[in-house]
């Protein structure tokens, strides 16, 4: 769907699991969702956060990946690894930055969201983003999102000195740029 | 009588629930064979009627597909609809009639159950009178089914007695809004909620309860609007409120009437529409000036300066809209705190304009549709009063009989059960209604159906109630017979039918005619489809206030609904009610109503000094007759947990996980902890869904609200001790049970 994004805001999330219930619905892998809701801290607060693959431009999963079996398309889309090349290391389990991949066992494979690449590639929108209540999970154009959300979105994170780009935005507050999660990005440091 | 043939378990190992949860054929193999078709229509669960395209090959229905062109919810579905598929090809689906053995249910074919079924009713109201036998209906039916049901009991049975489930759902917010606007509809369509400026939402668990509308009140915060929630509970939708106001249970009245308080002590009232547009201001200018925010704060636990700020925000606003939902309306006074809503918004003018206004949030699949066309005890077609001598009138002439020959009003649903109790009633005919899991004292409801002499149920599976049942017509799932629902905003909608009734099963009115026709009265139910039902109760609520008769399949199905009013063919319906600032009464004028502080019918003290709250989990709906069948709507919540407080459970050196007894004055449960700080440390919760020992509805009480009859279900007492042992379904490991 031209000019369609991917926008994971979870500030809007009410822990649902709409989204879940419906990946494990999809044509190619059915019964088993690739994606997943978790309470931040149920013992304290309601607050809880959907996880899909971001979708790297460079994909760490990939890179860690000792049997290069993990592919991305033309479109930018990140693929579960290659049934024949995978050796079910979880490498690329460890080493994804956002928590993704799922190695299942029962196949020795590698499974991950695909932003549902067989409903993108016929003009559909993928699955958890059409389906989310709260619309946490959103696929509509650029423009739409800038002009009804309060927040932004930004596909630049950084997680200590590793500053990773993605095809799936994060809505974050508008006053900021990219997403840090490490104090040491918010520190002056003197140049040694 | 009516005891249960068989050891419950027994029963639940021969019809369920057990849990489905896959697709005919299953996951892997025949389930990827495509879809026929897609079939467009909405989800059989609650209020929101979302629009779903179901999957059909076959006689099957295999799956789901988003329905993005329907207007309320874009394809939005919470994991209820996503799953709703499931409930058909289930293994636990009743497939012929039933009859009562002493070894239990045997199949019956249908004229052995449906003669057998007239023969009792008749010999029962010969012996005993026409009262003798009570209806219950469902608010999950289709508009044409209740209905139907209606004229059934008045026609066929001559019965006063018919009530519904709805009466567990949306009397209160109806009764106050005909007293404030002469109408029981929400004034607003939902596209209003984002235009607001202030969003308060009081007593509705929005995120679980009706998730859809999560995205219209994120929506209204995104323009700028600000979110005030009212709740014992933070519930989902408190993560993005502006201002949480965590009221104690029972108390919400106060709340309300000490922002108008404020509202009215620092002259932010609408005086101009004060003066043009209502009556009774004066008495509930004076009621309110008890509840200054101090006094007020000692009743509700909610700070003053929070009262004062939530008042401001209400009142400056422009555009404000109020929503409510069962946490304000499930009390013994919920008719008085849906009127307290009401006031607030008509002393500060919202009404009648663009984002501005009040709501109740429909509970039930037609909660909305089930009440206005007569198997409400009080209500003939078109909400029309049963004691009006022209409501009456009208009706009798379209029904073919005479005015008198329609009986008054019979008694309300927890009352039927109740002179079921004390033997007055001695027969019940019930459709799609569970009212061990979902009426209140669940013993004494246990205790009423085992001394039924004769007990019918139409339903698709053996709910608990219908272990007691006498004879089980098995009737039809939503998808299987077509009809209109009219959704939370009273948007009429088409439920389009997918596939026949599976084996021996039926479609409800059919089952409904040929009984009629066994009790002689065959010329007055002479349907051959749910079109011809429908194009009868165009006429019936013609002129009433829901009024249908400019609505047909055609039109809905061009439109994407119709909402009501809609009095011609040529008239295009009526999203948003009052824009010409006139109420339904004859004066026209909007009403304020007084609203009365009154106890709880189940105080707290002493001996039991905790508040018990109840009510419901995301991935289950109402008594879960059918989510308690779906395998991964179970794995989302499989068993009912209590919500304490830490401080709280500390208190009694409970621990997260722990077994709790829980003892209210009727009963006690064990249910394992959930220890969170998202509960006020005076109040537990409990979700309603499950059965027997896991019932919250075990604890509650019968307590009802004077007007609607409702009863009391979120404000209990009861006390809290941690439990020696785990109850006795969870000792042999096997949890995991629905």
């Amino acid at each position: 769907m031209f000019g369609y994004e991917f926008y994971v805001d979870p500030s809007r999330c009410i822990g649902c699991q709409s989204c879940v219930n419906a990946c494990a619905e999809c044509e190619t892998h059915r019964g088993t969702p690739m994606i997943h809701v978790d309470y931040l801290d149920r013992a304290n607060s309601i607050s809880t956060v959907p996880f899909v693959c971001m979708h790297c431009d460079d994909p760490t999963c990939a890179k860690v990946c000792p049997a290069d079996a993990i592919k991305k398309t033309e479109d930018g889309v990140v693929q579960s690894s290659l049934k024949p090349r995978c050796i079910a290391c979880s490498n690329c389990v460890l080493a994804c930055p956002f928590g993704i991949p799922k190695m299942m066992t029962e196949l020795e494979q590698m499974m991950k969201c695909d932003m549902c690449y067989d409903r993108t590639s016929e003009g559909k929108r993928p699955m958890c983003a059409t389906v989310c209540p709260s619309q946490a999970l959103a696929y509509v154009p650029r423009e739409q999102i800038e002009r009804m959300r309060r927040d932004k979105p930004t596909n630049v994170f950084v997680f200590g000195k590793q500053r990773v780009t993605t095809k799936v935005f994060m809505m974050i507050p508008p006053e900021r740029d990219a997403l840090s999660v490490d104090v040491a990005d918010y520190m002056w440091e003197a140049k040694t | 009588m009516a005891k249960a043939p068989l050891p419950v378990e027994t029963l639940i190992e021969r019809y369920g629930p057990h849990l489905n949860y896959a697709p005919p054929g299953g996951w892997r193999d025949e389930s990827r064979h495509p879809a026929d078709r897609l079939v467009k229509t909405h989800c059989c669960f609650c209020g929101q009627q979302c629009g779903i395209q179901l999957k059909v090959r076959g006689d099957q229905v295999i799956g789901f597909e988003p329905w993005e062109e329907f207007p309320f919810n874009k394809g939005m579905l919470c994991p209820k609809g996503v799953k709703r598929y499931l409930q058909a090809n289930h293994p636990d689906r009743l497939l012929d009639p039933l009859l009562r053995t002493e070894n239990g249910f045997r199949v019956a074919t249908w004229d052995e159950a449906l003669d057998f079924t007239a023969h009792r009713l008749r010999e029962i109201q010969g012996r005993h009178g026409k009262d003798a036998v009570a209806i219950y209906g469902g608010a999950s039916l289709t508009t044409e089914k209740s209905y139907l049901l209606g004229k059934f009991a008045r026609v066929a049975l001559g019965t006063r007695h018919i009530d519904y489930n709805g009466r567990l759902c949306m009397v209160s917010a109806g009764t106050a809004y005909k007293l404030a606007f002469g109408v029981d509809r929400s004034p607003i369509p939902w596209s209003d909620i984002p235009n607001a400026q202030v969003l308060l939402i009081a007593g509705s668990n929005v995120a679980e309860c009706s998730p859809i509308t999560t995205d219209y009140v994120w929506r209204c915060r995104d323009n700028g609007g600000k979110l005030i929630v009212i709740d014992p509970r933070m519930t989902p939708i408190t993560r993005n409120a502006d201002l949480y106001l965590p009221v104690r249970p029972g108390m919400d009245v106060v709340l309300l009437m000490s922002l108008l308080h404020v509202i009215l002590r620092d002259g932010l009232e609408d005086r101009e529409f004060i003066a043009k547009y209502t009556s009774g201001f004066e008495p509930i200018a004076e009621s309110v000036k008890q509840y200054d925010p101090k006094r007020a704060a000692e009743l509700t636990g909610v700070p003053p300066d929070s009262i004062e700020k939530a008042a401001h925000w209400f009142g400056e606003a422009d555009r404000a809209i109020a929503l409510h939902a069962r946490g304000i309306e499930h009390q013994s006074k919920g008719v008085e705190n849906c009127s307290a809503i009401i006031n607030l918004c008509l002393a500060t003018g919202n009404l009648g304009r663009e984002g501005a206004g009040c709501a109740m949030i429909t509970g039930q699949g037609n909660g909305q549709g089930g009440r206005e066309h007569g198997q409400k005890c009080d209500q003939l077609p078109g909400q029309r009063q049963i004691d009006d001598p022209e409501a009456r009138a009208h009706v009798a002439k379209v029904w073919g009989i005479l005015p008198e020959e329609i009986p008054q009003a019979g008694l309300s649903a927890q009352e039927i059960m109740n002179a079921i109790h004390a033997g007055e009633i001695k027969a019940l005919l019930s459709m799609c209604f569970n009212p061990l899991v979902s009426l209140p004292n669940a013993d004494f409801t246990r205790q009423a159906l085992e001394k039924l002499e004769f007990f019918g149920v139409v339903d698709f599976f053996l709910s608990e109630t219908a272990h007691h049942a006498d004879v089980v017509l098995a009737g039809s799932l939503q998808e299987e017979d077509e009809g209109v629902t009219a959704s939370v905003e009273g948007r009429v909608i088409h439920i389009q039918k997918a596939v026949d009734p599976p084996g021996n099963a039926r479609v409800d009115w059919e089952i409904y005619c040929d009984l009629a026709r066994r009790l002689g009265k065959e010329k007055f139910f002479p349907y051959k489809s749910s079109r011809d039902i429908f194009g009868e109760l165009r006429e019936a609520s013609r002129g009433g206030h829901a009024d249908y008769y400019g609505i047909t399949y055609e039109k809905i199905d061009r439109q994407m609904g119709v909402f009501w009013p809609c009095p011609s063919l040529d008239h295009p319906g009526t999203p948003r009610l009052f824009e010409d600032l006139k109420s339904l009464h004859r004066d026209g004028k909007f009403r304020f109503v007084p609203t009365p502080y009154r106890e709880s019918g189940d105080p707290v003290n002493e001996e039991f000094p905790v508040y018990l709250t109840t009510g419901r989990v995301v991935s289950q709906y109402l008594s879960g007759t059918q989510t308690r069948r779906i395998g991964a709507l179970v794995d989302q919540y499989p068993e009912p947990r209590v919500e304490i407080h830490p401080r709280l459970a500390q208190e009694h050196g409970i621990k997260d996980g722990d077994w709790v007894s829980i003892t209210s004055r009727r009963a006690e449960i064990i249910l394992r902890a959930m220890v969170v700080r998202t509960i006020r440390p005076d109040t537990v919760f409990i979700p309603y869904h499950w059965a027997g020992t896991k019932s919250a509805n075990k604890l509650t009480h019968r307590t009802l609200d004077p007007r609607s009859k409702i009863p009391e279900f979120k404000v209990s007492a009861c006390r809290i001790r941690k439990a020696p042992n785990p109850p006795e379904w969870a000792q042999d490991g096997n949890v995991k049970t629905s």
